[in-house]
């Protein structure tokens, strides 16, 4: 069936299987890469994407229940050239190593930082427990997330 | 190393961050070919039967459908998946079938494959496969397998594939005069690595060039292309393996599996571009298991503490079949159960049981986190019966800075001798009982009842071995526009290799990181031979190639210049991009590459080095509900010469945190069918951002390696080995007032409150 939504700023238009989750349809008919499948069951985050502003996990919905919203990617909170200040910062203290998981922990931690940014070390850690790192052992993602609060502060956003 | 440029030991920040932030990195799913066909497999969801019959027909009828294999169409016998180390021929029959055609031995053994126009249409295809299994008793753990009642394989007369055994000294003369001897048993649970990204594979068959490229190949690419151009019959060089950005490794991933095989020959069989992604049930299914390790062992020493000997037995459960590396982590539970510490006696035996479970391969740190359990737990108990500080019982035991080489004890019969490099494991264990606030934490906290909960404490020491041979090549090449291109046999799993390398390449060449264009990893196209990432090897095998390579190609430089200037090679100077001749002439770095150089490097190597350290633990226990708490975790670890801190660091604290999930947390669990109980996420946990928020890493730097020109050690799996035997040390000593002493993994809140009411239960009853 066909569907239509908006993506990173720009409508698309999709003709789909009702059963395709949001995640496949990104990845395979949109191809956008940057959003990763990591279990496929809800638990890992790494697919997680903003659906009208609200961190969701895309394996979880179906492409069909995205019609009319506006869905952001890590491609779509990053810049042509150059990183925004939360993605410095993860960079500045190491907090990935394989980078899978590293997409859905941006776009979480952009939506924690977007309505909380003022939130403390335990908020960080109690919203990013719902993603999986097998890498890095958390404690510099939450530096990270902990030191881009500023540009969020300062303007509002972030990216 | 030369030492004009000093990127290496800067904790410059990664060169691959910058794609991996901006969803721009491209693992093996993220590729697509056209005319691309999905692969799904069939797995068994018996774990010990015989196959009665597999009935493709309404899979093969179904639309989108293009093709059905089963073991029946990939020749008699069927292909089987070789040992990589170890490859002792008396293994060779417990080699596992890339598909099983008469008997399934676990549940998740591939029985068929279907290529289909999607992947949803390839599952359904493999809901509507009829399979007939009689089932057979299950040998669901090593205890049952080492009874032989029931066979894997029949033909075997028995479950034991081999029994590997660790001498060093005379173990009975030492045992036999000893004043003190004390005999425990431990085990450790199985658990594994779990990449986050999935495994995946991706093959296409050029058929007019004969040729084949495989996508999603990590770690060890070289090897697997010798063992797939073997079951295949190609050349070698009619293969070509590629290393995409890999989403983990930590020792599981880039092994050889089944699927390894069975994509290749799907898509050469229908000639189209094929691809398979696991999903993460299946994942948890297949790949290599871990850790499952048991002992009976017992200790001799002297009344002041000093260790005379260690001897027993140790029992590894193998699954179901004997996989590429599966031997290293047995191997290694009996070879280093002495660790860094001074034991001139041993004779351990370790025998390698098949069950119908997963088959196991190694997890970082293979055998090491297990023989470390074993050992530093059985300390803590020798100490206190002994009346010895837990700390000075260890200094008195550590191999000292002067008996450097220390040699270890020697394994047979696939016989392998190894001996401690250099080191002074004193130095690291005071760092880190200083960085945890020992003295103080122990006046205020060890062993007490403190805000309701008890408080423990605990240190251990570890050695990390790494460096494994024979070989690493490394290409440099000058490319015309004067930057350099960086080409490595080592293979990137995530470890952040790109920017080592060109730390290295920067240093070696006197020329600024931000000329080095880019570098290229695992393929088996960009050197001659590669031997790859594990045993804590890529950083010292590469980075000593990138140095040779680097000489020579000063030297092809050196060579170029001197015919442009006119003069001797010897008078040439390399430096900020230009090549000086000695009369104020020179010429750029750009003109020399009018035509590329390209030079190939290599390094050999015999040796292993061994990095050292110890963690150190602060626990509160809360006795109503088993539940314990991180207060503090502190590893110390010394890498000899650094590369880059930051990552250093970063490997480290990634490795305690999984270390962590291997204590507390991280399960598979097997009913008596054989049956995988924890199949999802949700049943198999790992560690989140909440559980362990306090945890510090501290790298230091002396001592480099004597064994290769970089003076680094191997890297990465230090942080995992001393976490089982720290936290149980540390529980141990918060419920010291109960006299509970744990024995086996993990220390899940349900075991601990079960230790705390038998320990209670005992007191009543004496």
């Amino acid at each position: 069936m066909p569907i239509k939504f908006e993506v990173n700023g720009k409508p698309v238009e999709v003709e789909v299987e009702p059963r395709l989750t949001l995640a496949d349809c990104l990845r395979h008919h949109l191809r956008l890469t940057g959003t990763h499948v990591g279990c496929e069951h809800g638990v890992c985050g790494s697919c997680t994407v903003l659906v009208d502003g609200v961190a969701v996990r895309s394996c979880l919905m179906l492409a069909v229940q995205a019609e009319g919203a506006k869905v952001v990617t890590v491609e779509g909170l990053s810049l042509e050239d150059g990183l925004t200040p939360l993605q410095a910062s993860f960079r500045k203290h190491h907090a990935l190593q394989c980078g899978f998981c590293t997409p859905g922990m941006i776009t979480t931690a952009h939506a924690l930082l977007s309505e909380e940014p003022d939130c403390d070390a335990d908020r960080v850690r109690e919203v990013l427990s719902g993603n999986i790192c097998r890498c890095t052992g958390y404690i510099s993602i939450v530096e990270a997330v902990l030191d881009a609060r500023a540009a969020y502060q300062r303007d509002g956003k972030g990216a | 190393m030369r030492t004009v440029n000093s990127f290496v030991g800067q904790p410059i920040e990664r060169l691959e961050d910058l794609r991996f932030v901006r969803g721009r990195g491209q693992y093996v799913d993220d590729l697509a070919r056209q005319d691309m066909l999905h692969a799904a497999i069939l797995r068994s969801s018996v774990g010990h039967g015989r196959i009665r019959s597999i009935d493709v027909s309404r899979a093969r009828d179904l639309p989108g459908v293009h093709l059905v294999i089963t073991a029946a169409d990939l020749g008699n016998p069927t292909p089987r998946v070789p040992m990589r180390l170890q490859p002792m021929p008396e293994f060779e029959a417990f080699g596992q079938p890339v598909m099983a055609r008469d008997k399934v031995r676990y549940v998740g053994e591939a029985l068929a494959l279907v290529l289909a126009d999607s992947a949803a249409v390839a599952e359904d295809a493999l809901g509507v496969i009829e399979v007939d299994i009689e089932p057979l008793p299950a040998v669901w753990n090593w205890q049952i397998a080492a009874k032989n009642q029931t066979l894997l394989f029949e033909d075997k007369g028995s479950n034991t594939t081999m029994k590997f055994r660790a001498v060093l000294g005379d173990a009975a003369a030492a045992f036999k005069d000893a004043p003190y001897t004390r005999r425990e048993r431990f085990s450790t649970q199985r658990h594994t690595a779990l990449p986050m990204e999935p495994r995946g594979v991706l093959a296409e068959w050029d058929a007019a060039q004969g040729r084949l490229t495989v996508w999603g190949a990590a770690k060890v690419l070289f090897a697997n292309r010798r063992i797939l151009a073997k079951e295949m019959g190609l050349a070698e060089d009619a293969i070509e393996m590629v290393e995409n950005d890999v989403g983990g490794g930590f020792g599981a991933r880039g092994e050889f599996y089944p699927e390894d095989f069975l994509i290749p020959f799907a898509a050469r069989h229908c000639c189209r571009p094929v691809k398979w992604t696991e999903d993460r049930r299946e994942h948890l299914m297949t790949i290599n298991h871990a850790r499952e390790a048991a002992c009976d062992v017992e200790i001799a020493c002297e009344r002041d503490g000093t260790i005379l000997g260690l001897r027993g037995h140790a029992f590894v459960d193998m699954g179901a079949y004997m996989r590429t590396n599966g031997a290293v982590g047995a191997r290694n539970v009996a070879q280093f159960m002495s660790g860094p510490y001074r034991v001139p006696n041993i004779d351990i035996d370790v025998a390698l049981l098949l069950t119908n479970k997963t088959p196991v391969g190694t997890y970082r740190g293979p055998g090491r986190f297990e023989t470390d359990f074993f050992r530093e737990r059985l300390f803590d108990m020798v100490a206190r019966d002994l009346g010895i500080d837990q700390v000075e019982f260890r200094r008195r035991n550590l191999v000292g800075e002067a008996e450097m080489p220390y040699t270890v004890a020697t394994i047979t019969p696939f016989e392998s001798k190894d001996e401690l490099d250099s080191g002074d494991y004193q130095v690291t264990l005071d760092r880190c009982l200083s960085e945890i606030g020992w003295a103080e934490k122990t006046a205020k906290f060890k062993g007490k009842l403190v805000d309701g909960r008890y408080h423990g404490l605990a240190v251990c020491c570890f050695i990390e071995g790494g460096a494994a041979g024979p070989k690493e090549s490394a290409r440099l090449k000058l490319e015309s526009d004067g930057t350099l291109t960086v080409y490595i046999g080592s293979s990137g799993v995530g470890q952040g290799l790109e920017t080592a390398f060109a730390q290295i390449t920067a240093d070696a060449m006197e020329m600024p990181m931000d000329r080095i264009n880019n570098v290229f990893h695992g393929s088996t196209a960009y050197v001659s031979d590669g031997y790859g990432a594990y045993h804590s090897r890529s950083i010292v095998m590469g980075g000593s190639a990138i140095l040779d390579a680097a000489t020579k190609l000063r030297a092809a430089m050196c060579a170029e210049a001197a015919r442009r200037l006119n003069c001797g090679a010897a008078e040439v100077v390399l430096g900020d991009g230009r090549a000086n001749g000695p009369d104020g002439k020179s010429v750029s770095w750009a003109e020399l590459a009018l035509e590329p150089i390209s030079v190939e490097g290599a390094f050999l190597n015999k040796k292993h080095t061994w990095a050292y350290g110890a963690h150190a633990a602060h626990v509160a226990v809360d006795p109503k509900t088993g539940h314990v708490a991180l207060i503090d975790y502190v590893a110390v670890e010394n890498c000899g010469r650094m590369i880059n801190p930051l990552t250093l660091k970063g490997q480290l604290v990634g490795a305690v945190v999984q270390g962590l999930g291997g204590a507390f947390l991280e399960h598979l669990v097997y009913d008596e069918n054989g049956q995988l109980l924890t199949g999802s996420l949700a049943d198999y946990l790992v560690p989140t951002a909440s559980d362990f928020p306090k945890i510090r890493g501290y790298v230091m730097e002396s001592h480099p390696s004597p064994i290769n020109p970089l003076g680094a050690k191997g890297a990465g799996e230090g942080g995992i080995i001393s976490v089982g035997g720290v936290i149980a040390n540390a529980v141990a000593d918060a419920l010291r007032s109960f006299g509970v002493e744990p024995r086996d993994l993990p220390l899940s809140p349900s075991r601990v409150w079960q230790l705390v009411q038998d320990a209670r239960k005992a007191r009543s009853v004496h």
